[in-house]
């Protein structure tokens, strides 16, 4: 349980998980009012507070085992960009539809498969909230597939951006399986499973996607690495200038 | 309870949060939508227990300062909201009278056991541009709709439309 594994090691990664949440969330609500159908708009939108909503649960989690008296939006507004665990994939400006779906499959068909391992997870507390986030994922997953299949095996116009966005983004995604001395002790403690050892479930789902969008999976390419570990890319400091500015601006703010 | 009244029973408290709209949809009650876990006497505190539906929904804020209104309201002010994550809210729990009131009100109710599970079965089927699920339409009945897009206008609901009647209209998805 929680008190037999290092709580600092504890804290690192669910503000991994936490962080993911929070900034693909952030991403994703920058297409409301911009998408090009109202329906995809919503559909988005939605998605985003479906994040949000994860992203309290996991940083709200992380303050409590930090224990320090921060909340979750002290964490998630206070924090300085290398404070941020996030991987690199989810803070990708979002490009076209076509890049900011084929970036929610990359990351969904992850996150479905580390929620699926975490309900069996041996802290209570986060078993209940990867239970309640796995249902929404899936709705997340079965959109985002969708897409990427329609959208790969479209018109050429579509396929070229897809293609185009798969290119791009695969470099990002194998940040998502790596594991440092944190991951280890949540490992050796239960709590979490091995980065690892959701790979195999991963290549299945994207090839199997891929395969049906008549897009080219990139095969083996150099991968970048280093937001779990707070080396961000530039990127991340915008998305945070935009989304904490309130609460620095006019600290403590509530309306 | 103030002045040594005899506090009001669990069923009698049920019947009164069986009277608080659901804020997004008002025409059906907090215990329709099956949030409300348990009421408890705890001495001399109410404690409410309360699931959320989805984890970002807008409404659970609201939904908590409605109990906490209309119990307030009936006297009741020594009261304590707990959230209960586990297990996860199901539309399931919807009841039978809560799913009548949602499609008089124009939301196809859901339809048990069809849940996402992610593993993108039936996929196929559904890209051929119709649905997987037979979903009539709450207004004339047809069950020839069709699914326009997984998200409606809250997270708890997807868009559908009558290929009859031609109007748009709402499916409380299954969760």
């Amino acid at each position: 349980m929680g008190s037999a594994v290092n709580q600092a090691a504890f804290f690192e990664w669910l503000c991994r998980i936490g962080d993911n949440c929070l900034i693909l969330g952030h991403r994703v609500s920058e297409w409301c009012g911009h998408s090009p159908v109202l329906e995809e708009d919503i559909a988005l939108a939605n998605q985003a507070l479906d994040l949000i909503g994860q992203t309290q649960f996991w940083l709200g989690l992380a303050a409590e085992v930090e224990g320090k008296g921060r909340t979750a939006d002290q964490l998630a507004y206070l924090r300085d960009a290398a404070a941020f665990r996030n991987v690199l994939l989810v803070e990708r400006p979002n490009g076209d539809f076509g890049n900011t779906l084929m970036r929610q499959f990359l990351f969904d068909a992850w996150h479905i498969e580390l929620l699926r391992a975490l309900e069996k997870s041996s802290d209570a507390r986060v078993a209940e909230i990867a239970a309640k986030a796995v249902k929404e994922v899936a709705y997340h997953l079965e959109r985002s597939a969708d897409l990427v299949i329609r959208l790969g095996d479209g018109t050429e116009e579509s396929r070229a951006r897809m293609q185009k966005a798969l290119d791009t983004l695969y470099p990002y995604t194998g940040e998502l399986f790596m594991a440092d001395a944190s991951d280890e002790a949540v490992v050796a403690a239960g709590i979490a499973p091995a980065p690892a050892s959701l790979k195999a479930a991963w290549d299945a789902t994207v090839s199997q996607v891929l395969a049906e969008s008549t897009l080219t999976h990139p095969g083996e390419t150099y991968q970048h690495k280093g937001g779990r570990k707070g080396v961000h890319s530039e990127h991340l400091g915008y998305i945070l200038a935009e989304m904490q500015f309130l609460q620095r601006a006019y600290p403590g703010a509530t309306w | 309870m103030q002045g040594g009244e005899e506090r009001p029973g669990i069923a009698e408290i049920r019947g009164w949060l069986s009277e608080v709209p659901d804020p997004e949809i008002p025409v059906i009650s907090l215990t329709d939508l099956g949030i409300i876990r348990d009421v408890a006497w705890q001495g001399e505190t109410l404690v409410v227990t309360v699931t959320p539906t989805y984890s970002g929904c807008p409404a659970t804020g609201v939904i908590n300062l409605d109990i906490e209104k209309a119990l307030r309201d009936r006297g009741i002010t020594d009261l304590r909201l707990e959230r209960q994550l586990s297990p996860p809210w199901t539309t399931d729990w919807i009841t039978a009278e809560g799913r009548e009131k949602l499609r008089a009100y124009g939301i196809a109710p859901p339809i048990d056991g069809t849940a996402a599970d992610g593993r993108l079965a039936g996929r196929i089927a559904r890209l051929s541009g119709t649905s997987n699920l037979t979903i009539a339409c709450p207004r004339c009945g047809s069950t020839q709709t069709r699914k326009v897009s997984q998200f409606g206008s809250t997270p708890c609901k997807a868009s559908y439309v009558c290929n009859d009647c031609l109007e748009p209209f709402d499916y409380f998805k299954c969760i």
